[in-house]
């Protein structure tokens, strides 16, 4: 085996980061102040930071789940406790732990638990289940729970989409400033907005770093450095670290780095990580010279639409625009564009027992692409959280299998 | 003469090929793959030589596939079994080809274009439904010897209606049908049904179709069964259990040929 690249000097910062972020919320929710917000990984974070909470981000949580592996032991208590082994892991990963009274931050960061909400505030641009998941936290402790509820299968974003996604915004507002004492001042979140789409323009330039041959990261590498773009946006230390990670990968890719030494293939990786099977599935096509350079999950984080100018417009906007809530057209249009800017030669589809909504093989969009772009695919069978459903022995031989193939086709 | 090798380490049995480099079968074995793959490995081998009547110096290259291909310390190099399996199906009929082996623990559906490259696969999702393990299941709860299945469902008259979707659920609807005396020939026949019905659900039947592996080695009948369901015929290896070993061995004796090129260029 080729040897491993040098790590990501960044890295360090980001841990930081990521500690300073989970112990605030700590200390936020022991002392009762500033107040706490738990919203969706692309629900409204901007209106909320803008508003004095501190956000914290469910959907994190879950992923930390997911790769501590403890996620596959929590499940079976929220099934138990009537959440269904089919509906999202991630839900059913963190309401068992919950019930167990454990978290991942304990080991981590030395906190005991997860940080108690004063409200809770979704988008179902993702999906229905993020509010019945934030409803069983609104029932336990008898808070406010707010939601957009967004339209989906969006071919184009219409002004009327936008005109209703807007007032659902502007409809929570009573209620934040009364729960997070707070009054709403647009000034502030045209702020908050310019710091989201500085932090977003730059995780957009870290993903197309990608595009270089070879690519100085990987799918497997942005999935632990998109963390400032998901839990840290609307705030300058995101900024401030995708300066850091941008100006290693430009040292990176002047040294010749690459994040799969040897690379030979480049793949595209459509559907949710499998959080507990990371650095598994990283040495398995690593090990055979295939590097995983882009993927639609980790580009659900670029915001194109963020403009201070229009804060709410364009928050609705960037919200609607994500590649999950649009139609089947649209996606299969954007997952071909990135694959011919990034020189794709294969496209691997996890199919997710327990996300639907992430996992574009089921209405035979593999089918459809490979036909249209002359390009190998394959669809894994496994799941974000449940490792269940995943079974290493046979993702191993199909990973194995696949890149074979691609051999073939080179040869 | 050069001698090449394939083992094909299943999750339940192990195959072993040995080819000259024309390609003919000089020695063959299967058994059990047991616990142990590398002593599985060993012993098959061991048989193959004995009879090829040849020593073990004389194989130059050996490569195996399966459950069990990194677990062979003498292997030279090792390949999937969806590789060797698409090698093994195209060496004997060399045009576009949908491979359908149904192993003991997996199906595949390999699609190979007419110049023997895959195009793509499919391998059964992680359900024991429609694989050999499945016949195994139903033979245990059944107290039949799976050896009798081929003849009973034969020799049916009806056939049972069964699900193909998991393993247990068909075993509860068995249990339904002996509870409404329905015949074990019929029930039989109602589990190769089943075994069809999987396979077809997983992917596009294309171009010629050709069936490998051990369950179609051992249940004649199910491929009559799969051509009447398709309405075409389907094509066999002379040997369908060996399929990934005879492929393994035929890459091993493509790499070889590949690097004799190499070192005389």
């Amino acid at each position: 085996m080729p040897p491993s690249p040098p790590p990501i000097q960044a890295t360090k910062q980001m841990k930081k980061l990521m500690a300073d972020h989970f112990l605030g919320l700590d200390r936020a929710s022991r002392e009762g102040q500033p107040k706490v917000a738990w919203c969706t990984s692309v629900g409204p974070a901007e209106l909320l930071h803008a508003m004095g909470f501190d956000v914290y981000y469910p959907e994190n949580h879950g992923a930390l789940l997911g790769a501590t592996r403890l996620a596959t032991e929590m499940i079976p208590m929220a099934n138990a406790a009537g959440y269904s082994p089919d509906i999202c892991s991630y839900l059913t990963a963190d309401i068992g732990a919950f019930l167990k009274g454990v978290t991942p931050l304990t080991q981590a960061y030395g906190i005991e638990s997860v940080p108690k909400a004063d409200v809770l505030v979704f988008n179902t641009n993702q999906c229905r289940d993020v509010e019945d998941w934030f409803a069983f936290y609104a029932r336990h402790w008898n808070i406010p729970l707010l939601g957009v509820r967004t339209h989906r299968g969006v071919g184009e974003v219409k002004p009327h989409y936008i005109a209703d996604v807007v007032s659902q915004f502007k409809d929570m507002i009573p209620t934040l400033e009364r729960v997070g004492v707070v009054k709403f001042d647009i000034d502030r979140l045209r702020e908050t907005v310019r710091l989201s789409k500085e932090c977003t323009t730059r995780w957009r330039q870290v993903l197309e770093f990608a595009a270089q041959r070879p690519t100085p990261m990987s799918f497997f590498d942005h999935t632990i450095h998109m963390a400032p773009a998901v839990v840290l946006r609307g705030k300058q230390e995101a900024v401030d670290y995708y300066d850091l990670l941008l100006a290693e990968l430009r040292e990176r890719v002047a040294g010749g780095v690459a994040a799969v030494p040897g690379e030979r293939h480049r793949l595209y990786w459509e559907g949710m990580p499998v959080w507990g099977r990371l650095r598994m599935l990283s040495e398995s096509l690593g090990g055979l010279g295939a590097a995983v350079v882009a993927s639609t999950y980790c580009n659900s984080w670029i915001f194109d639409a963020f403009d201070p100018a229009q804060p709410f417009e364009s928050m609705a906007r960037a919200y609607l625009e994500l590649f999950i809530v649009r139609d089947d057209d649209y996606k299969e249009r954007y997952i071909s564009d990135w694959a011919k800017r990034f020189g794709i030669e294969g496209i691997i589809f996890h199919d997710a027992k327990t996300c639907p909504n992430n996992s574009n093989n089921r209405y035979a969009m593999p089918q459809r692409l490979a036909k249209k772009l002359g390009i190998a695919t394959l669809t894994i069978n496994g799941d974000l959280n449940d490792l269940r459903c995943f079974s290493d022995e046979q993702a191993k031989t199909n990973i194995e299998a696949f890149v074979e193939q691609l051999e073939e086709k080179a040869a | 003469m050069t001698v090449a090798g394939g083992i094909d380490i299943g999750a339940s049995a192990t195959k072993v090929a040995l080819l000259n480099e024309r390609g003919d079968l000089l020695g063959s074995a299967v058994l059990r793959s047991g616990v142990d793959f590398a002593l599985s490995a060993s012993r098959g081998l061991d048989q193959a030589l004995k009879e090829a009547g040849l020593e073990p110096h004389q194989v130059r290259v050996i490569f195996t596939c399966g459950y069990g291909r990194n677990n062979v310390p003498f292997a030279h190099q090792t390949r999937t079994e969806i590789a060797a399996h698409a090698t093994g199906a195209y060496r004997h009929f060399p045009r576009a080809l949908t491979v359908i082996d149904i192993g003991g623990q997996d199906n595949k559906i390999i699609k190979v274009d007419a110049d023997g490259r895959r195009t793509s696969f499919k391998m059964n999702r992680k359900c024991a439904a429609g694989t050999g393990a499945f016949l195994e299941e139903m033979a245990l709860r059944l107290d039949l010897d799976l050896r009798h299945f081929d003849s009973l469902a034969r020799r049916a008259e009806d056939e049972a209606i069964l699900g193909s979707y998991c393993t247990v659920f068909t075993a509860s609807e068995v249990l339904s049908k002996i509870r409404e005396g329905v015949a074990v020939e019929a029930l039989i026949k109602g589990l190769f049904r089943s075994v069809v019905k999987r396979v077809l659900e997983m992917d596009l039947m294309e171009g010629q179709v050709v069936m490998t592996g051990g369950v179609v080695a051992h249940n004649p009948y199910l491929l009559e069964m799969m051509q009447e369901s398709l309405g075409q015929p389907v094509l066999v290896p002379p040997r369908p259990q060996l399929t990934g070993a005879e492929g393994a061995a035929w890459l091993a004796l493509k790499s070889l040929a590949q690097d004799n090129r190499q070192a005389g260029a």
